[in-house]
């Protein structure tokens, strides 16, 4: 079958150009080499709508990020996904540095943040007690929100294929080239073939627009380190707090999560590999250290996990959207790196608006814009809750014990459009292994849902799909006999 | 809503022996809790033996010991609900609980027995660096895994942390066919059982490595090798890693009291036990809500557990027929724990309401070879008895004598104190 | 004269016991506190034995596996051997604790006896 478009990476750009480009009456397919939406870049970050005063003025990162903080809002209401504006504090804590401050306001303004405000000593720690005693004043940024980037990640996709967009997953491209009009692709899973290609690739787009252009550009793997922190300690600070930005980039932030717990990081390490995601001891020492430079008794010994993400360094720290000069019909989303996540709604309009015009698309009539994520039965009443689970007692049934999680959201996320066919896919979908113990209660439990909902005989049930089984085997000679 | 008298949240080996001991003492309205598919709690995966010898005076298995328990529980009539997750206990002690049939439903208990034991320590909580792939458990998820679900979750195995179910798992997954390569241990000495060290380990050649512990995880969809490195003063010392081929990293580094509920119920805690802070009724702060076992500090032995919550059993009874008498009412004596011991449980004494003998748990903080365990009251010394060998991984205990702290004229502190001579 | 040292199991002290023995005498025990001690010593270096806990395959029961242990001490360097009988074992529901699984496990005249119910579905 021959597709208009073919979207590469089911990241959180992929999955917004998808969503974007279901509107119109178009074949369109989004190919994944791994298991799911949402495992690479997408996965391991801060989970911050920034602002947008960090970008260089004029820039396309600036006017996405400005852009995607603004339609974050509706966009969160249409996919139902939780999102709030909690504010951030970029802080200075030294008297001579003052000055960044006011650029930042500054560029801020220019790029179009609104709200904007500079804070003294005293009005930082009325707002954020638990600031370090050297804060000397803060740029405020009131837009600056707070994401659950699966769900965003998630929600988007799922709504694009409610709308006819096909998802491979474990799909990996390994190849392709241009023939006539049509671009082919070579997959592990055989040949794909379309008139237009959308490099949403990540830490890969230059791989892929380099074996169509002669104007190489260059990703770097720069890596991050993170701590998630327990919920006791989720409301130690309530705005984002960022230190004053770097080079190397915004530093390492201290902030509430969506879900109520309090993230600190990410370190910023340029490496090679870009699969490189462990975390390292000297990373996590780093960041501790520096996120203690601006938050006081900062509660790191409610660390309930650390991990890594790496962000797609482009050399010019820019995005690269658009139809690649010598190469037609071949659409980069490269370089998309913080503030990636914030910016892709809006670079999911863009490269549409750009598609419709470069392709004169059609919209549907019947294109759904809206779509319901999984049940959450703790935002029910009681009696709702009880009806809930008269109806399908599943919901009376708790799988995941830190964080609430009943086995009817666990069905549910398994059997909804994309829907989980992992332990992680699971947990990205519903929290369940997200709490404290770290899964160590829930993992059988959920193993056996997705042995009997999917069929997945246990042997063969991952992690994370590919090889990461999660067991090697039954445990009695007799039984294999 | 529903009422009963004494409603105990967990039914492993606390909470059964709660609730017998409770109905033994005159109380017919008991409700057990229990949020797996069977009473018993983690001792059903628990299947090797070693349990009871205090209790029962002979070596049981998990499933065995439980199951004394459980017969009593069902020839008692004692009402329990499976499946049953408890979401909320208030201050007021309305506890909220949800299951597939009865959905959420609120009870009012009189009295309310805390028993929700402990979790492990999970690899997020030790922060070891490295990828985060597939094959790795906890020590316990692992042992449910193998004994219950009859699946192995590898073949070449590394440990860290031996204590008890570590030691235990080494074993287990051992006996099944896997090699277990090391057990590293970050600590100068074991947290396990000297036993456990010597029949899960020795036996079988497998190392244990003291001040040891995991610097590296490689492999991004399995486990394929695990770097570990000796530590001083807390940190690894480069150039001491030695690196393993495995597929499988199993986590015994300590045990957690389950104290979400306590804390949102409002009950004191120990910022040393994680877990309540007790009078000698075993009575949090909240009067009426009583905790017992790993829950309220983590034992050794089960047969301690069983012991300790009999106790509780036995006072939340008391609690309800006697009508909340007023803990703070009469002389009120605080345990203090100093000098290498590390906290007690209980922390406070109420003369009028203690029993003839208390029993006072605690756990030192190092390792003490021909040390004395001191027992002062105010300041003068009335306990000194010798022990060989004090080890963190085992509790210790002192017996108080009601008649004694009579005796002493306004006492106000006792202190339990870890002496060299 | 051999010398071996050991760590008491009897009890949660471990004591460290010296033996010293020549053959099948023993010469001297040192360093355990109790009786059980002294008993523990001279059998381990003597005639060490194990009780050996795992789990035996079941059909159509509740569960997969129904847990299971040797009804005494078995010889240790016995417990591969006894494991592998275990391990092609196959047991029908329902059973219930104390039932035989296996009779007389690798030899040793002690039989491996379930250590749970388990009931039929």
């Amino acid at each position: 079958m021959l597709y208009d478009v073919i979207i590469i990476g089911a990241g959180v750009t992929g999955s917004a150009v998808a969503r974007e480009l279901s509107r119109y009456k178009l074949n369109v397919c989004v190919l994944e080499k791994y298991e799911d939406v949402c495992c690479g870049t997408s996965k391991a970050n801060s989970a911050i709508v920034h602002a947008g005063f960090d970008a260089a003025e004029g820039s396309l990162m600036a006017k996405m990020n400005v852009r995607g903080n603004v339609m974050m809002g509706d966009l969160a209401r249409d996919l139902d996904i939780p999102f709030k504006r909690n504010g951030a504090l970029v802080v200075c804590i030294h008297e001579e540095a003052k000055d960044g401050l006011q650029e930042l306001y500054d560029r801020g303004i220019a790029n179009g943040v609104k709200e904007l405000r500079i804070l003294n000593r005293e009005e930082c720690l009325e707002m954020e007690p638990n600031l370090s005693d050297n804060v000397v004043a803060a740029l405020y940024a009131p837009t600056s929100g707070i994401i659950c980037p699966f769900e965003l990640n998630i929600a988007m996709a799922e709504n694009a294929a409610m709308n006819g967009v096909d998802f491979f997953f474990n799909t990996e491209v390994e190849e392709l080239h241009r023939d006539g009009e049509i671009w082919k692709l070579r997959t592990n899973n055989g040949e794909y073939k379309t008139r237009y290609v959308v490099n949403a690739a990540g830490l890969y787009a230059d791989y892929f627009h380099n074996m169509v252009s002669a104007k190489k550009i260059h990703i770097t793997p720069r890596r991050g380190d993170y701590c998630l922190l327990d919920k006791e300690v989720g409301g130690h600070v309530s705005c984002t707090i960022f230190p004053q930005p770097t080079k190397l980039g915004k530093g390492v932030l201290v902030s509430p999560t969506i879900h109520g717990n309090l993230i600190v990081g990410p370190t910023a390490v340029d490496i090679e590999n870009k699969e490189g995601v462990n975390t390292t001891a000297a990373g996590i020492a780093d960041l501790i250290a520096k996120a203690n430079d601006h938050v006081r008794n900062l509660p790191i010994r409610k660390v309930i996990t650390s991990f890594a993400g790496l962000r797609a360094h482009e050399d010019h720290h820019e995005f690269i959207l658009g139809e690649v000069e010598d190469a037609p019909h071949f659409i980069d989303c490269a370089g998309i790196e913080s503030p990636g996540l914030t910016s892709s709604p809006a670079i999911g309009e863009y490269i549409g608006g750009l598609m419709k015009d470069l392709m004169g698309l059609e919209e549907k009539e019947d294109w759904i814009a809206t779509r319901k994520g999984v049940l959450h039965p703790g935002d029910l009443s009681l009696e709702e809750r009880n009806e809930l689970i008269k109806k399908n007692p599943a919901y009376g049934n708790i799988i995941c014990r830190c964080e609430y999680v009943t086995e009817g959201e666990i069905l549910d996320a398994i059997h909804r459009p994309l829907g989980a066919r992992s332990l992680d896919g699971i947990k990205r979908r519903t929290r369940a292994g997200m709490g404290r113990c770290q899964a160590g209660f829930c993992t059988p439990r959920s193993m056996e849902i997705l042995n009997r909902e999917l069929g997945i005989p246990y042997e063969k049930l991952t992690k994370l799909g590919g090889r990461s089984t999660l067991l090697t085997g039954k445990s009695k000679e007799v039984e294999k006999e | 809503m529903k009422s009963y008298d004494i409603v105990i949240v967990g039914g492993g080996p606390a909470g059964l022996a709660a609730a017998v001991s409770a109905r033994e003492s005159g109380i017919e309205s008991i409700l057990i809790l229990e949020r797996d598919n069977e009473l018993g709690g983690i001792l059903n995966q628990c299947i090797h033996n070693g349990f009871g010898l205090h209790t029962f005076k002979e070596e049981l298995t998990g499933p065995e010991y439980a199951y004394r328990f459980i017969e009593k529980v069902y020839e008692l009539g004692i009402e329990y609900k499976l499946h049953t997750m408890v979401m909320d206990i208030s201050h007021d002690k309305i506890v909220t609980a949800m299951n597939r049939t009865d959905g959420m439903f609120q009870i009012q208990a009189g009295a309310v027995i805390l028993a929700m034991g402990c979790r492990e320590r999970p690899r997020g909580a030790l922060n070891i660096p490295g990828y985060r792939p597939a094959g790795i458990y906890s020590a316990g998820t692992a042992q449910r895994l193998v004994n219950i679900e009859g699946y192995m979750p590898g073949h070449e195995v590394v440990i860290l942390g031996s204590g008890d179910i570590g030691l235990i798992m080494a074993r287990r997954m051992t006996l099944e066919g896997a090699t277990v390569k090391v057990v590293a241990e970050l600590m100068p000495y074991s947290g396990g059982l000297k036993r456990n060290i010597v029949q899960c380990l020795d036996d079988f050649g497998i190392p244990l490595k003291l001040s040891h512990t995991v610097v590296d995880i490689e492999g991004r969809e399995r486990v394929k090798a695990v770097t570990i490195a000796r530590v001083e003063n807390g940190k690894p010392v480069p150039g001491t890693e030695e690196r393993y081929t495995c597929d499988t990293l199993l986590l015994s580094c300590g045990l957690i009291p389950e104290n979400e509920l306590s804390r949102s119920a409002g009950v004191e805690m120990s910022p040393i036990t994680n877990g309540p802070v007790v009078n000698e009724s075993l009575e949090t702060n909240i009067p009426g809500v009583f905790a017992c076992g790993n829950v309220l500090h983590v034992h050794d032995l089960v047969d301690y557990v069983s012991e300790e919550a009999r106790k509780a059993g036995a006072n939340a009874a008391r609690y309800i027929k006697d009508g909340c008498k007023d803990a703070e009412a009469g002389q009120v004596i605080e345990i203090a724990a100093t000098d290498g011991a590390r906290y007690t449980v209980p922390s406070t004494i109420n003369l009028d309401r203690m029993e003839d003998l208390l029993t006072v748990r605690f756990r030192v903080g190092a390792v003490y070879q021909n040390a004395f365990v001191s027992v002062y009251f105010d300041d003068e010394r009335v306990q000194h008895r010798k022990k060989k060998i004090m080890a963190p991984g085992e509790m210790e205990q002192v017996i108080l004598q009601k008649k004694k702290l009579a005796e002493h004229d306004g006492l106000k502190k006792i202190t339990i104190k870890i002496e060299a001579e | 004269m051999e010398k071996r040292n050991l760590t008491c199991i009897g009890c949660p002290m471990g004591c460290q016991i010296t033996v010293e023995f020549e053959g099948e005498e023993i010469l001297s025990v040192k360093g355990n506190t109790c009786a059980i001690g002294d008993k523990y010593a001279r059998n381990e270096v003597l005639h060490p034995e194990r009780t050996v806990t795992s789990t035996v395959y079941i059909s159509g029961g509740k569960l997969p596996r129904v847990p299971c242990k040797t009804a005494s001490n078995i010889p240790k360097d016995k417990i591969f051997e006894c494991m592998k009988v275990i391990n092609h074992a196959a047991v029908k529901a329902p059973v219930k604790i104390g039932d035989v699984l296996v009779e007389d496990v690798a030899g040793t005249g002690v039989n491996v006896v379930a250590t749970r119910n388990v009931e039929a579905v």
